[in-house]
């Protein structure tokens, strides 16, 4: 593969597991056209050897589709929340930075702990009841609209860029996030889905809940899916407040 | 009585079809992943998934779509197992409709249907141009349901080493890595379900995910178990080469009227769009007038090849030819394929919806897998494998949008025998003594052992780029048996340098290259099973070609290749089966006239 000479600059703080101290390496290596951050650590795991020459050890990271589908590759790329594999190197200011998520616990190097999103889904009951897997005939009818309003909630990846970029997510609110407030109008649509509406919208009240949010808008900004988390929150903040105004008076 | 458990190994779509079938029949599933099940290579599917639920009129039935999977198969799979998805399909996507896949719709509001290859019938059930993704999120959803009544427990970045086998080779459990602590721990359980996918990995860069090795097939292969067709690889005529993988660009851009041509002067160095249409070259409309753009993967992909490798017509002297769309309204274009135009515009940097696509065909999909009975079950008694891990619909080549349901159709059939079987073995009240998973364990360990304080030069990921590379230029479109032979003493080569790999992670903490290591191994046994099927098939047959044997030959060869793995000679034996093809006579296999 022809290399034009050119190289590309990398910093990547790198720490072995949850309890010892981070540290940075800085590795530089040959450039060649429409490279991404994947195929650069694939390329480091190969010859892991840092710019100044010393052997080191290839880099932990989660990575699997590398076609922006799966959400496993998120990371800290010059800062920003972001899908390492549609990261392209051409559009990267360079020294480039990685850094693992900050506000997850980290594994080892750029791989973080984020079940705390599955756990969220489990919590807000994000399925759809269905009685059972046999053969009961078609499901409820829906126009071409809804499809088109709900697909794009469908897609979201569970990456976590949006809680990762989000003020108000951290230990002190336990704020629940964007993506699982987005996964609760997905599944309140849906017309079997609806079932478990007033659960799952009492399960975002209290500590953490959907009051948390403070509007910084960075989810939205960041979701790698274009996702309108901003207005999945408005719409089920309205929910959510209908709900508790109901609880109120039905106690 | 307690609950019987099974375990399930892959939280893809047929793992997880599996997983649904035995927690609602009262059964505990275990279920094992690399990777948290929601980000299983399930999700890359794009086009959708094929049931004749003939709602557009055009006489379609479940018969049609059981002709065309096995004629489109060229006559190599087991029949009945085929007639059954086909005739399963139409309930399962209404299952799938149920849990809320958000399918497209038509304008009255029921689902819709495109076309796809190897059929001349709108088949195809959609939810954009990510299928895949949605239909393993609703089997997600639900299994997370069973999880949180605690009839499902996830370990999710574990790693399948081996299965647990008495003196019998009976099944009891299995042997796993923890990807974290690096630990080797076993599991028992009453039956163990392999849905562990694909084995892109082995031809170094394809269309799969990092987690499809085959690492586990492999494993199993080396235990006992059979390995049928494996020389059966599917090359999809439409990916995006990249630096990391080759990105799938679906058939379903062809499917929504996406053409495929080059120029008809070489090296023509003009702008795709101001070439005239009558100095463009549609050469799969032209020999394939009947299906045009949507004939059959294997038969596209030669198509593609011979253009560029023998007409010398590739774009720009470059291995590559349009797919365009150009010609469709921009509107229906992100209704129906956004997904898929997203990827190439943020992977390559050009609108599809402008530009023609630059495409080539890339390794896709196995065949070939485990070697199951009717009911999923392998050879070792308490072990079943279903989805792409197991060898049995899709015969020579598989029809696009036939994966998803296989994998579906699959788990449905394994888990609810694998219960029946786990009931059985409960009643016995049979267990495995304890020393069997004691020396399982202690063999895996010696292994890692030794892979740890390994003291070589070999450097694990140079070696797989070898064997990517070789793999792809030999065992792929075109096969030769001299060049095949030259494929496996490499092989032998690569094993043997294998044995002098030195680790540059030697912790024992999170070690990816570790992990991958090992995988390496089990990918080099089982790249030889490919090879060497592929050597000894003397004919064409779907996806497997030799141009100095062009014919299919039902006279000798249209039987199953069974691979079985010698441990004393350390490489595969192999036998054939006779094919059931009690329901359709074989007839010969032509896209370019009326069959």
């Amino acid at each position: 593969m022809a290399t034009n000479g050119k190289t590309i600059a990398i910093k990547i703080k790198r720490q072995d597991n949850a309890d010892s101290k981070p540290r940075w390496e800085e590795f530089e290596l040959p450039h060649r056209p429409n490279m991404n951050v994947t195929s650069v650590l694939m390329e480091i795991a190969a010859k892991p050897v840092t710019r100044d020459g010393k052997q080191t050890t290839p880099v932990t990271y989660d990575s699997n589709c590398l076609e922006e589908v799966c959400g496993s590759c998120a990371m800290l790329i010059n800062g920003r929340a972001r899908m390492a594999c549609s990261a392209l190197i051409d559009k990267l200011d360079q020294p480039l930075t990685l850094e693992p998520f900050s506000k997850f616990p980290v594994i080892r190097d750029l791989s973080v702990d984020r079940s705390v999103l599955f756990e969220n889904l489990k919590r807000v009951k994000a399925w759809v009841p269905v009685d059972g897997t046999y053969d009961l005939g078609a499901g409820p009818r829906q126009s071409a609209a809804e499809q088109e309003e709900a697909y794009p909630l469908s897609r979201c990846i569970s990456c976590c860029c949006c809680m990762e970029a989000c003020p108000q997510f951290n230990e002190k609110t336990g704020f629940v996030g964007a993506a699982t407030i987005s996964q609760v109008r997905l599944f309140n649509t849906h017309p079997t889905g609806k079932a478990l509406k007033v659960e799952r919208l009492q399960a975002l009240m209290g500590d953490g809940g959907i009051q948390e949010c403070g509007y910084a808008q960075n989810c939205v900004e960041v979701c790698p899916k274009d996702i309108p988390l901003t207005k999945s929150i408005a719409d089920v903040g309205g929910q959510v407040m209908w709900q508790a105004v109901k609880d109120f008076f039905r106690t | 009585m307690a609950h019987p458990k099974i375990i399930v190994v892959g939280g893809g779509l047929a793992g997880l079809a599996a997983t649904i079938k035995i927690a609602e029949m009262g059964g505990h599933v275990d279920l094992f992943s690399i990777v948290p099940v929601k980000r299983s290579h399930s999700v890359c599917a794009q086009g959708g998934i094929n049931a004749a639920k003939n709602l557009k009129g055009e006489g379609d039935s479940t018969w049609q779509h059981f002709d065309d999977t096995v004629y489109g198969g060229d006559f190599l799979a087991n029949q009945p197992p085929v007639k059954l998805m086909c005739d399963m399909a139409p309930g399962i996507i209404d299952l799938l409709d149920r849990m809320g896949v958000p399918f497209n719709r038509t304008a009255e509001g029921i689902l819709d249907f495109r076309r796809f290859g190897g059929t001349l019938y709108n088949r195809t059930a959609f939810a954009g141009a990510t299928t895949g993704q949605q239909l393993l999120y609703a089997l997600d959803e639900q299994v997370r349901r069973y999880e949180s009544e605690g009839k499902v427990t996830k370990y999710e970045a574990w790693e399948f080493l081996s299965a647990v086998l008495d003196n019998n080779r009976v099944c009891h459990g299995i042997c796993a890595l923890d990807l974290q602590s690096m630990q080797v721990v076993t599991f028992p359980g009453e039956a163990v379900i392999m849905a562990t996918g694909g084995i892109g990995a082995i031809f170094g860069k394809s269309t799969n995910s990092v987690v499809c090795t085959g690492s586990a097939q492999s494993a199993l292969y080396q235990q006992g178990a059979f390995y049928a067709n494996g020389e059966f690889i599917q090359v999809h005529p439409t990916s995006i080469p990249g630096e990391d993988k080759l990105r799938l660009m679906s058939e379903s851009a062809r499917g929504e009227g996406g053409r495929v041509w080059v120029p008809k002067t070489p090296g023509d160095k003009r702008d795709p769009k101001s070439i005239p249409e009558s100095e463009r070259w549609f050469f799969l409309e032209e020999w394939y007038p009947k299906y045009g753009n949507l004939v059959p993967r294997d038969v596209a992909t030669r198509a593609i090849h011979k253009v560029v490798y023998e007409h010398h017509l590739g774009i720009d002297g470059q291995p590559m030819v349009y797919l365009d769309l150009t010609h469709i309204d921009r509107k229906i274009l992100d209704r129906k394929l956004e997904g898929i135009l997203e990827i190439y515009e943020k992977f390559v940097g050009d609108d599809p919806r402008d530009t023609p696509m630059k495409i080539f065909p890339g390794m896709h999909y196995t065949m070939g897998g485990l070697w199951v009975d009717f009911k999923q079950r392998t050879n070792i008694e308490g072990l079943y494998a279903c989805g792409e891990a197991d060898y049995s619909i899709h015969g020579a080549n598989r029809l696009g949008a036939n994966s998803l349901m296989s994998c579906i159709y699959g788990g449905f059939i394994a888990g609810p025998d694998a219960m029946e079987y786990a009931r059985g073995v409960h009643k016995s009240g049979r267990t495995a003594p304890q020393h069997v998973f004691e020396s399982e364990r202690k063999r895996q360990e010696g292994i890692n052992q030794r892979l740890m304080t390994n003291d070589g030069t070999e450097n694990p990921f140079l070696l797989w780029r070898e064997l990517g590379d070789i793999m792809t230029k030999n065992v792929t479109v075109i096969r030769y048996n001299k060049n095949i032979a030259e494929t496996d003493a490499k092989l032998v080569e690569l094993l043997e340098r294998y044995r002098h790999v030195n680790l540059s992670d030697r912790s024992l903490w999170a070690n990816t290259s570790f992990v991958f290591a090992r995988q390496l191994y089990n990918m080099l046994q089982l790249a030889r099973v490919i090879a060497q099927g592929a050597g000894m098939r003397n004919e064409s047959r779907g996806a497997h070609y030799k141009p100095d044997f062009p014919e299919r030959d039902d006279t000798n060869w249209l039987k199953t290749t069974k691979a079985y793995f010698a441990a004393d000679a350390d490489e595969p034996r192999f036998e054939f089966d006779a094919v059931d093809t009690s329901l359709i006579t074989p007839r010969p296999r032509r896209y370019d006239a009326a069959s």
